[in-house]
């Protein structure tokens, strides 16, 4: 212990907040979340763990409304996400006793970083161990994605992932995401990303659409089993197409040599 | 002077509440909503001293569907009117109560069995099959006795509705020239014509 990453958070010689890096570090050993944003649709895609055989499913929420519009997932701490959680839906409400009118996603994704930096900078307390992704729509009818990090940072994206494997999931968001997709493609670029890093498949992502209506919906594991089962008929045709492909190259290749 | 009604029938409840504000003898304002969505299948309605009683009602608003947001479940009607008087008995016990009366009518989605709270300023809260709030309720509770019956269907309620609308008109000392009509069942909260 060199004393600088005990009681609060304060800052070690060289510039760092120990605590608020061990909360990062907690956020990467998360399950992995993703948002993509379409045209008129957004989409959050969980990591879900394979719950015991024991155990009711129902009782674990990953993804939370935290008003009629406004949707949030997070990676880390679940309860620290709890705790989260129910300051901003209480927000939510009192924004709109105050002023008559419902939070913008913006708004609510300030608020909410508000709350996690003000736990970086408090005697006696220590940082939220979660990142969130927060979805929704305003009147607008634009689609919002919004992330928040325990230092609270907070930033716009077209797609975005926290949790473990982050880092490979938005390299393949940045290499596939497309301005203006529909609903479908937006969905199946959120299964494809979370396919990447979840070995198990379906049976362990859950989605959760939102339309320009504001309506959440969770997918059926049967609707998330179908596209990912259209996946992977895509990928074994492109596979295929590439080996055919190399096959003819190196066909080519034999014939030139065999007429030298 | 204002006036609240509320009758219940087979799986609906039917409120009237009139739109004038009026202050002191002075007609302010006509055409006000004296009612405030509770969630999907709760309506409240209200009289009382002018800044009390929007004040409360959403403040009771905001608070139920913070609750059905954090639960994932919807309060029902009868929760919600515990929870409102609670909250009356509350303030009445500090130096400033709120001086608000109200009908509480919300609609069972599932069960679709309608439910009616009548509440006063001094949060008693009852239970009932109709209910009057105000000085309508000294013309209209004696009607809405002798006419209501269990199960009575949308346009038997109305029929009653209008007739508690009309011995108003003829006994009542100040005019109510105008009421909204409402409809709370399973299918959420509409307005009406009688």
């Amino acid at each position: 212990m060199s004393g600088y990453d005990s009681a609060l958070t304060v800052f070690s010689p060289d510039g760092h907040l120990f605590q608020v890096e061990y909360a990062l570090e907690a956020v990467r050993k998360g399950t992995c979340a993703v948002g993509v944003r379409g045209k008129d649709v957004v989409v959050l895609g969980v990591e879900k763990k394979t719950v015991a055989k024991l155990q009711d499913p129902r009782t674990i929420r990953k993804i939370t409304m935290l008003d009629d519009h406004v949707c949030l997932t997070f990676a880390g701490l679940q309860a620290d996400a709890r705790v989260l959680i129910n300051k901003a839906r209480i927000e939510c409400q009192s924004h709109r006793l105050t002023v008559e009118d419902p939070v913008s996603v913006e708004y609510i994704t300030r608020y909410i970083a508000g709350v996690q930096q003000k736990y970086t900078q408090s005697g006696g307390v220590r940082p939220f161990g979660i990142s969130t992704l927060i979805i929704g729509f305003d009147a607008d009818k634009v689609p919002k994605l919004y992330q928040t990090d325990p230092s609270g940072i907070y930033s716009s994206w077209k797609a975005a992932s926290i949790g473990r494997s982050a880092k490979t999931v938005r390299e393949f968001l940045e290499k596939n995401h497309k301005d203006d997709m529909d609903r479908d493609d937006t969905i199946k670029l959120a299964i494809r990303s979370l396919l990447e890093i979840v070995q198990t498949g379906a049976k362990n992502i859950e989605i959760a659409v939102m339309g320009n209506d504001s309506v959440l919906r969770t997918l059926d594991a049967s609707e998330v089993e179908a596209v990912t089962a259209l996946i992977e008929k895509e990928n074994a045709a492109e596979a295929e197409k590439k080996n055919k492909k190399k096959g003819d190259a190196s066909a080519a290749a034999g014939e030139s040599s065999s007429a030298s | 002077m204002e006036a609240l009604f509320g009758i219940t029938g087979k799986g609906f409840v039917l409120t009237a509440s009139d739109t004038t504000m009026a202050r002191s003898i002075v007609i302010m304002k006509h055409g006000e909503d004296k009612s405030r969505v509770l969630n999907k299948n709760t309506l409240m309605m209200y009289t009382g001293e002018a800044g009390d009683t929007v004040q409360f009602a959403e403040y009771v608003q905001r608070n139920v569907q913070l609750y059905g947001i954090r639960n994932g479940v919807p309060l029902s009607a009868h929760a919600t009117a515990s929870y409102t008087r609670r909250e009356l008995a509350k303030a009445l016990r500090t130096r400033n109560p709120y001086h608000v009366n109200l009908l509480i009518a919300g609609t069972d989605p599932k069960t679709e069995t309608p439910e009616l709270y009548w509440l006063d300023h001094m949060a008693s809260m009852v239970k009932m099959p109709f209910a009057a709030q105000g000085y309508a309720s000294y013309f209209c509770m004696s009607t809405m006795d002798r006419y209501w019956k269990p199960d009575m269907t949308l346009e038997e309620a109305k029929a009653l509705m209008q007739k508690c609308i009309d011995e108003l008109k003829i006994r009542f000392i100040a005019s109510l020239p105008q009421f909204t009509i409402k409809i709370v069942d399973k299918d959420g909260i509409r307005d009406v014509q009688l």
